[in-house]
């Protein structure tokens, strides 16, 4: 019997194995395939040049101008995305679920809405809208925020919510309140504190999104990474490689960190003494 | 029931706590009349507790009372002044909920802590009454735990330690014990007692547990239907319930079938006076409680043991009598190995005052 179930553990140990090989080598192979483009030299031998380029900004800006303001773009875009995503959605989901727990349901399916709709048909809807954001705000790549803004909202909205549904948020806010809290006290330093990890889920999931976005600038007319990645693409293959390699690790590590903050506290209340 | 705690008699001249006066509440949810017309007066230092079934507008009143919910009509007093329209953070009343409400980011120090730092009070002053409340709750050893390293008894202590911390004038308590385990509850509710006599505080106790309600209170308010049926001392709820509701819900009442004659009913042979006198003549319900009814073995007796539970000192023993009729004696423990079921048995009512079901 023990023998029996010996050989069923090592076997399954071997398929768990073998199935993470498989997933690794499907996904790691094309990363190293496009490692391996990247330091190509001439004569068949290896070079770090197009990655030394990479990582020098001052003379990335030079070689290649298009390249260093797409990043500049996306990287601001990043930033913008995450405070307008964060100042827009946290008090919003957490004011539904303290004082207005009926529209729940439409804050949900409102901000669910974009994942229904390709990209292709938001850009439609938001042309002419772009056209008056250009009118007032200029034709700036980071006018892509207010865009972009409404593609992480499914996203965000998601993790937001499951971070509230994890804390018991009514009776916190009260007994907040009852100790002489007002409700901006009660949203800053008792329900923000512990959806922390939520709202860096959230943060995260943005970072990468954005990071990744090409439809809407590209049919939009602005130049942001992935916009910038493709142009190059068509001069420097190596450069437009290496710049799309190191964007998915940066995706990558994003993700990895997220599913290191993801786990919330334990909530795990001792064994009953008085 | 009522003995576990001590007597909150002559302790008047000690009190420092406010009047709390509710006046004509009313509040509606969607169909359910919560509220419907509740006054209540609470004296300064008293501690009243709300009493009654789910959905009786017990914690709607509290939660009126601590500006948590909005009362559609009627008026909120302390001291006589009018808090109706103040919000639950400037009302000054501490209060601790039913479900676990510590703040999980923040030690069980830092949540006492809490409403000093709101009050912008120097950080010196409050380590020094955080330590003084959690020393007066018994649980000083643990102020650097978070709230999953407290056990749920730990955790309403805090609760209490940061409700008390900042001085309320009212204390709020929601049924506070309901989710921690029978022994636990007995010492915390004895606990919760010494501490609001120590400290004076005005408070109303909110539970569906009618033992908790009568041990701890000094008056009790029993409800129904969003108004109070009775409110008085818990003995004179216990032995002079105003009405059947209060005798059903309050301790556990035979209902027996009884002929009211010249201001007494006849029940099951014997004659008993009635809490409140009624005139006429004809067939009446009476509520006897168990323990004045007595179970005696008798070959020639009507009844019949149907079943005997026991509950320590005493046991219940179930009677079944002749017209489907059904009594529950209490009687002494060591008296159940005389009437296993199945024994004929006949009843002995004590001839102590009755109240008439309506």
């Amino acid at each position: 019997m023990a023998g029996l179930i010996r050989r069923r553990a090592r076997r399954q140990r071997a398929f768990r194995w073998a199935v993470v090989s498989v997933v690794g080598v499907f996904f790691a192979l094309p990363l190293l395939a496009m490692l391996e483009f990247t330091t190509r030299g001439a004569g068949g031998r290896r070079t770090a040049e197009t990655w030394r380029l990479l990582v020098d900004w001052g003379r990335l800006g030079e070689t290649y101008p298009d390249l260093g303001a797409g990043i500049a773009a996306s990287f601001g875009l990043v930033l913008l995305t995450v405070l307008l995503m964060l100042a827009l959605l946290v008090p919003t989901v957490i004011w539904v679920r303290l004082r207005l727990p009926r529209l729940r349901r439409v804050v949900e399916f409102v901000c669910l809405l974009p994942l229904t709709i390709p990209a292709i048909v938001l850009v439609v809807g938001l042309a002419p809208v772009y056209a008056w954001v250009t009118y007032f705000l200029g034709g700036s790549p980071l006018t892509l925020t207010f865009a972009y803004t409404v593609l992480v909202l499914p996203y965000a909205y998601r993790s937001i919510d499951a971070g509230l549904s994890a804390i018991d948020v009514r009776t916190l806010a009260e007994a907040a309140r009852s100790l002489g809290a007002g409700w901006g006290t009660v949203m800053w330093r008792v329900v923000l504190p512990n959806i922390r990890s939520a709202v860096l889920s959230a943060a995260f999931l943005t970072v990468a999104l954005v990071l990744g976005e090409f439809t809407i600038a590209s049919l939009l007319s602005r130049t942001n990474l992935q916009v910038a990645v493709n142009l190059l693409g068509k001069s420097s293959a190596t450069m437009s490689v290496a710049v799309s390699l190191a964007a998915l690790v940066l995706a990558f590590v994003l993700l990895l960190l997220l599913s290191l903050v993801g786990p919330g506290r334990r909530r795990r209340v001792m064994k009953e003494t008085p | 029931m009522t003995d576990t705690v001590a007597s909150p008699v002559g302790q008047q001249e000690v009190r420092r706590g406010v009047t709390v006066r509710l006046e004509g509440l009313t509040r509606r949810f969607g169909n359910v009349q919560a509220l419907d017309g509740l006054d209540l007066e609470v004296a300064p230092g008293e501690l009243v507790a709300l009493l009654g079934p789910s959905g009786c507008g017990k914690t709607t009143a509290l939660r009126v009372l601590g500006g948590l919910e909005d009362a559609d009509a009627g008026r909120v007093l302390v001291d006589g002044k009018d808090l109706t329209a103040v919000p639950a953070s400037r009302r000054d009343m501490g209060m601790v909920f039913q479900a676990y409400s510590l703040f999980p980011h923040l030690t069980a120090a830092q949540n006492v802590e809490f409403g000093l730092r709101l009050r912008a009070r120097p950080a010196a002053e409050r380590r020094a009454r955080a330590a003084e409340m959690l020393e007066l709750v018994g649980i000083s050893s643990h102020a650097d735990r978070y709230p999953h390293q407290l056990s749920g008894g730990q955790q309403q202590r805090v609760a209490l330690a940061r409700a008390l911390a900042i001085r309320p004038r009212v204390l709020l308590l929601d049924e506070p014990l309901s989710a921690l385990d029978a022994k636990v509850r007995v010492q915390l509710r004895d606990e919760i007692r010494r501490i609001q006599l120590e400290v004076g505080i005005t408070t109303l106790f909110v539970t569906h547990d009618q033992e908790e309600a009568l041990a701890i209170a000094d008056r009790v308010g029993v409800m129904r239907g969003g108004q109070l049926e009775q409110l008085g001392p818990p003995a004179e709820i216990y032995r002079r319930p105003a009405t059947s509701f209060v005798a059903d819900f309050v301790g556990l009442s035979n209902r027996l079938p009884g002929q009211l004659r010249d201001g007494a009913v006849e029940v099951l042979g014997a004659r008993l006076p009635l809490i409140d006198a009624a005139d006429g003549a004809g067939s009446v319900t009476a509520l006897v409680r168990p323990e004045s009814v007595d179970v005696v073995a008798d070959p020639d007796g009507a009844g019949r043991v149907l079943a005997a539970s026991f509950l320590g000192p005493t046991s219940r023993v179930t009677v079944a009598l002749p017209d489907d009729v059904l009594v529950v004696a209490q009687v002494a423990s060591g008296r159940l190995a005389d009437l296993p079921p199945g024994t004929a048995v006949r009843i002995e009512l004590a001839t102590v005052p009755v109240a008439l079901a309506h």
